[in-house]
This record gives structure tokens, C-alpha cells and sequence, in this order.
């Protein structure tokens, strides 16, 4: 057999292919079949967890104890179950949400449907949750402060909605380990979906600093799915080929922590230095230090150069060990807040639409109601750059008012949402568009990010494995 | 001295991290990053941005990319599930950051014109 440049195949030389297959909850549902059956993979990461993807969990919880988790991830597994079991290619997820246990059963059900039952093992992992030791923590003396106000939990304690813990790659490697085919997480973090696969397969250790953050930088990239690989690129993004099938990034990994990103072939959209690049400064803090659970990674190491079509090598990352604390995110009850919209058309929409804000707002404050925050916005012309967008033109062909309220008040809340509809026969002419009834008031449900002392939560943290 | 979008010299993408905003901004050409060093400051971005941003503005190097990454904190009316904003993730600060004029020489001006807009569908530059 003759291999490429006359090497020789030796074990240092193996690739491990880590396919993303969904980058949110609400994600493309057809990408992570396109990645099993579009060339070969040995792992599927799915990132279904976003900030505040947890609370809106925990709410399904509450009203059913059997939910809780991303339900899209069980009519998938029932697609692709078959292919996983036939060609090995194991599914590492954080579905699990606040209820992974659940999750993992629902799939189990659906292996067993498929033909997959005695061929395939299920991991589990928990232990992120902290909602029912919040109280013994804080007495413990955790207090949770905010990390942007330094504000202590208990100020917002009787409102928590859920806190759990970002955990690293540890668990879903002893998974793995322990034989799983589909490993199901709470909140782990995204990059650790696909950084868990490579330690497992190189065997390496935990203070191998250089080799884990080569897995985070891999991580990052596959964790928004296509953005790294066409879709939202900024550059020349008329020139990016097949939105309509994009191709989701596949890592292909070495033992030596360099890897190349790459897609099927036949799939849509490019890999490139500039779709990679615009999603390794996607979501970034300081880039010297981007901390994760298991390792502090430094982005100003990274060296891309690519080798050929859709073929980016990413290699030279150095990293450095982690902190004490691991990161808690936390779900709290913030108020109430609603948004209404009406369109006016030309001539002069803009000045229609400001003349209609003063005349609700003139008669929301006759009506005593008193809000933490009014946002007027002019859909078309400032939503997006505000006053960079500079005066609108008086010929403007239309534009949507839309105004947003926000306070502790439901019912001052509520009483907002009747006061749109009534501007379409009380206000300014040339005025539509309110055929979508009152606005919906919705209950804000926080984010509160917080450190916490690993040492309390990593003895508690389990995993199980189960067979189909 | 010609003036120009940072459009024409650099692609972008922004993103949030609760009320702060982040948009790392990548120079399309090598040659042209110390430019943006040298011009797109954390000053000059505060200053661009005005009253939309609330707090400091921060910015990081990454020359290994030519990318400079911004922080724009208390951008987001409270981010996420709080904010009424249109844009509460803060998604679209990308382009707005692009509209940044920044001054240079003639040879970039006639080197980059019309980069970064759709054919045909860019109104060019501004007279």
C-alpha cells in the first residue's frame, strides 16, 4: 500500500476526525446526519447549550419531571443510531441540560427501537447541578458573587431558578473509557465535546497544558458549527458556495495536538483562514487567557496554514494550567418585559413612527406606570447602529416602531401590552402591521455567572454507563 | 490625508458575553494590520461608539491572526434574556464597528476601494 510521500503508517500518525454536528438548540437538524453519513468520522460533538438554554430547562422541569433536556437530541439519535453502532462513531453531547439522567434513558429507548439492543453503552454524566446544595454552599461561606458586580448570591437567592457548574473533559473521558458509544452531560462546556475525544484516543495526561489547549482551540472552532465554515462570514460572503448544504467542520486531530479543520467533501461552504479566523475572536475575552476547567489556553499562540482546499492545519498552541475555581452559572427571576411593534409606511415613516413613541409614552405616564427600562427603536433605520445610522430621509419607504418595556411590575407590564394596538386608530397615519395581536409578556429569566472552589464540586460528579 | 471605512481594510464578527459586547476585527491583508494597531484604539472605538456603549472599552492583540479584539462592556441594555434590544447579543456591533473612518495614505485608499461590499450593490465610497 503506498502511502502519501512514501511514509509509513505508524501509530503516532493516526487522525482522529471530531465532526460538529449542531452548534445550538434550534441548530440545522439535517447536519449531524450530513456529517455520519458524509465521509468518515469517529466522533460527533453536539453543543446544545447556550447561557440561558439552562433556565428555560429547568422551567420544562418543573412542569414535567421527565423533561428538562434538548429534546431535538432524541428524533436525531433515532435517525442515526443505526449508523453510529455499524461504523463505531461515538456522540458526545451536553443534551443532558438540567436533566441528563432522563436524556440518557430516552435515547437508551430509542437504541433499542433501532436494533441496537446489547451493542451500544450509554455514559452519563452528573453532578454539575447545584441547586439543591445552593443553601449549604452559601452557609459554607460560597457566596457566589456576581463575576461583573461582585454582588453576593443570597441577594437574588429566593429567585435562583437553577445554578450548575461548567464541567471539563474528566467525566466524558471516564466515559468513554468505560466503552460508551453516546456520552450524555449537563453543563459541560461546548469545547470540551470535542477535546474530551482527543485525550482519550492520545492518552494524554492532565498537565500536558500545550496538548490541552491544541484541544480547546479545536473545540472552539466546532462549537458554533458552521460558523466556521461559511456560515455568518463577514468576508466577501457573496462568494461563500451552497449555504443551503453546508458542510459543518470536522477536526481532524493528531497525537501531537495539531490538528487541521476540514468538511465533507461535496458539502457547501469553505474552510478558510478567514471563516476560521472570524470564529476564533467569536465570543473571546482576553485572548492570552481563555479559561476553561481543565486548562488556560492562549490564543495569541495559535498559527494557521492552510494545505489546500477546505484544509486548515492549526498547530503551536501553548497553554497553562487551570484555576481553582470552576465557573457556575446561575438562573435567576429578573422581572418582566414585553416589546410591541407597528410599521408606517411613506411618506415621512420615520417622523410617524417618533410622533407615535411620544403619544405612548406620553399615555403610559398618565397612566402612573413606572418601568426600569423603555427602548424605543426604529426597525430599518437604528435598531442596529443606533445613532451611526445618522438621521433617517424623509423618503424613507417604511419603517417598524418597536418599543420594549421592563420592570418588576407584571401587571404595569401587562397593561403596556394594551397600549400598542390602540395607536393604529388614535395616532399618526399610514400605520400597519398589527395583525400579530398584543405582545406576549414574558417573565426575564437572568443569567448570574459565578466562581466556585473546584474542590466542592469535583468528589461529587458521577458517571454511569449502562447498556442499550 | 484620505479617510475610509474600516469596511474596505478589515472583516469582522461580534458576539456577547452577558451586557458586554466583543468584535474581533481582522485585517483582510497582512500589510495593512499595523494600521489598525496604530488608528483603531480603544479610545477611537469608544469614541465612535458613543452613548451605545455604557462602559470602558477594552482591546487585545492578536497579531498571530492580524485580528484586534474589542470589549465593549455595558452595551447590551443588561445582555442576554434581560435586554430589549433588537440586537441583545450583540451580533450586529461587527458592522457598526466597520463604519469607523480611519485615515491613510493614498496608496491603501486606491488599494482597498470598494473591498468589503456586494457587486453592485455597494454605493462606494462617500465623495
Amino acid at each position: 500500500m503506498i502511502t502519501p510521500r512514501g511514509l509509513r503508517s505508524t501509530p503516532s500518525a493516526r487522525t482522529v476526525r471530531i465532526a460538529s454536528g449542531q452548534g445550538f438548540w434550534g441548530d440545522d437538524l439535517d447536519a449531524p446526519v450530513r456529517q455520519v453519513r458524509g465521509g468518515r468520522i469517529d466522533y460527533l460533538m453536539l453543543d446544545y447549550l447556550a447561557e440561558v438554554t439552562m433556565s428555560i430547562m429547568r422551567k420544562q422541569q418543573l412542569r414535567d419531571p421527565a423533561a428538562g433536556y434538548a429534546r431535538d437530541f432524541v428524533p436525531l439519535m433515532a435517525r442515526i443510531f443505526g449508523d453510529c453502532v455499524e461504523c463505531g462513531i461515538r456522540v458526545v453531547t451536553n443534551a443532558g441540560g438540567v436533566n441528563p439522567t432522563e436524556c440518557a434513558r430516552a435515547v437508551a429507548e430509542v437504541g433499542r427501537r433501532a436494533g441496537a439492543g446489547g451493542r451500544a453503552r450509554i455514559g452519563v454524566v452528573t453532578g454539575d447541578d447545584l441547586m439543591d446544595r445552593l443553601d449549604d454552599l452559601i452557609a459554607a461561606g460560597h457566596a457566589l458573587e456576581h463575576m461583573e458586580s461582585g454582588e453576593p448570591l443570597e441577594s437574588v437567592r429566593p429567585l435562583v431558578r437553577s445554578a450548575n457548574v461548567y464541567l471539563g473533559a474528566r467525566p466524558i473521558v471516564e466515559a468513554l473509557r468505560r466503552g460508551a458509544l453516546i456520552v450524555v452531560t449537563g453543563r459541560s462546556t461546548d469545547t470540551a465535546l470535542t477535546y474530551a475525544p482527543m485525550v482519550r484516543e492520545f492518552g494524554w495526561s492532565w498537565d500536558a497544558y500545550d496538548l490541552l489547549a491544541s484541544g480547546v482551540v479545536a473545540g472552539h472552532i466546532n462549537e458554533c458549527g458552521a460558523q466556521a465554515s461559511g456560515g455568518n462570514c463577514s468576508a466577501d460572503w457573496w462568494e461563500i458556495p451552497d449555504l443551503a448544504r453546508v458542510g459543518f467542520p470536522i477536526i481532524e486531530a493528531g497525537a501531537d495536538g495539531s490538528f487541521v479543520v476540514t468538511k465533507h467533501p461535496e458539502s457547501g461552504g469553505v474552510v478558510t483562514l478567514r471563516t476560521v479566523k472570524e470564529q476564533l475572536i467569536y465570543e473571546m475575552g482576553d485572548p492570552t487567557s481563555y479559561i476553561t476547567p481543565d486548562v488556560t489556553a492562549d490564543f495569541t499562540s495559535i498559527r494557521l496554514a492552510p494545505e489546500g482546499a477546505d484544509r486548515l492545519r492549526v498547530h503551536g498552541i501553548r497553554g497553562g494550567p487551570p484555576t481553582p475555581f470552576l465557573k457556575v452559572s446561575v438562573a435567576y427571576a429578573a422581572g418582566y418585559k414585553a416589546v410591541g411593534t407597528l410599521v408606517y409606511s411613506w411618506p415621512d415613516a420615520a417622523a410617524k413612527a417618533r410622533s407615535a413613541a411620544r403619544i405612548l409614552r406620553e399615555r403610559l405616564d398618565r397612566l402612573g406606570l413606572a418601568f426600569d427600562r423603555v427602548l424605543v427603536e426604529l426597525v430599518g433605520w437604528d435598531s442596529t447602529h443606533g445613532h451611526l445610522a445618522g438621521e433617517p430621509p424623509p423618503d424613507l419607504p417604511e419603517v417598524q416602531l418597536r418599543v420594549g418595556v421592563r420592570g418588576p411590575d407584571r401587571a404595569a407590564v401587562e397593561r403596556f401590552t394594551r397600549e400598542i394596538a390602540p395607536l393604529v386608530l388614535t395616532g399618526p397615519p399610514a400605520v400597519t402591521g398589527f395583525a400579530g395581536g398584543r405582545p406576549r409578556v414574558q417573565e426575564i429569566v437572568a443569567y448570574w455567572p459565578a466562581l466556585i472552589d473546584r474542590a466542592v464540586v469535583e468528589p461529587r460528579l458521577n458517571v454511569d454507563v449502562v447498556e442499550v | 490625508m484620505p479617510r475610509i471605512p474600516l469596511l474596505e481594510l478589515a472583516h469582522a464578527r461580534s458576539g456577547d458575553k452577558g451586557d458586554t459586547a466583543n468584535i474581533g476585527l481582522i485585517a483582510y491583508d497582512p500589510v495593512d494590520y499595523p494600521l489598525i494597531l496604530e488608528q483603531v484604539t480603544a479610545e477611537r472605538v469608544k469614541q465612535h461608539f458613543g452613548s451605545l456603549v455604557g462602559g470602558a472599552v477594552e482591546r487585545f492583540e492578536l497579531d498571530n491572526l492580524c485580528a484586534v479584539n474589542f470589549l465593549l462592556h455595558g452595551a447590551l441594555d443588561g445582555g442576554g434574556t434581560v435586554s430589549l434590544m433588537t440586537d441583545a447579543q450583540g451580533k450586529v456591533f461587527s458592522t457598526a464597528l466597520l463604519r469607523m473612518e480611519i485615515e491613510v495614505g493614498e496608496e491603501v485608499a486606491m488599494r482597498v476601494a470598494g473591498r468589503g461590499r456586494h457587486p453592485g450593490q455597494g454605493e462606494g465610497r462617500a465623495p
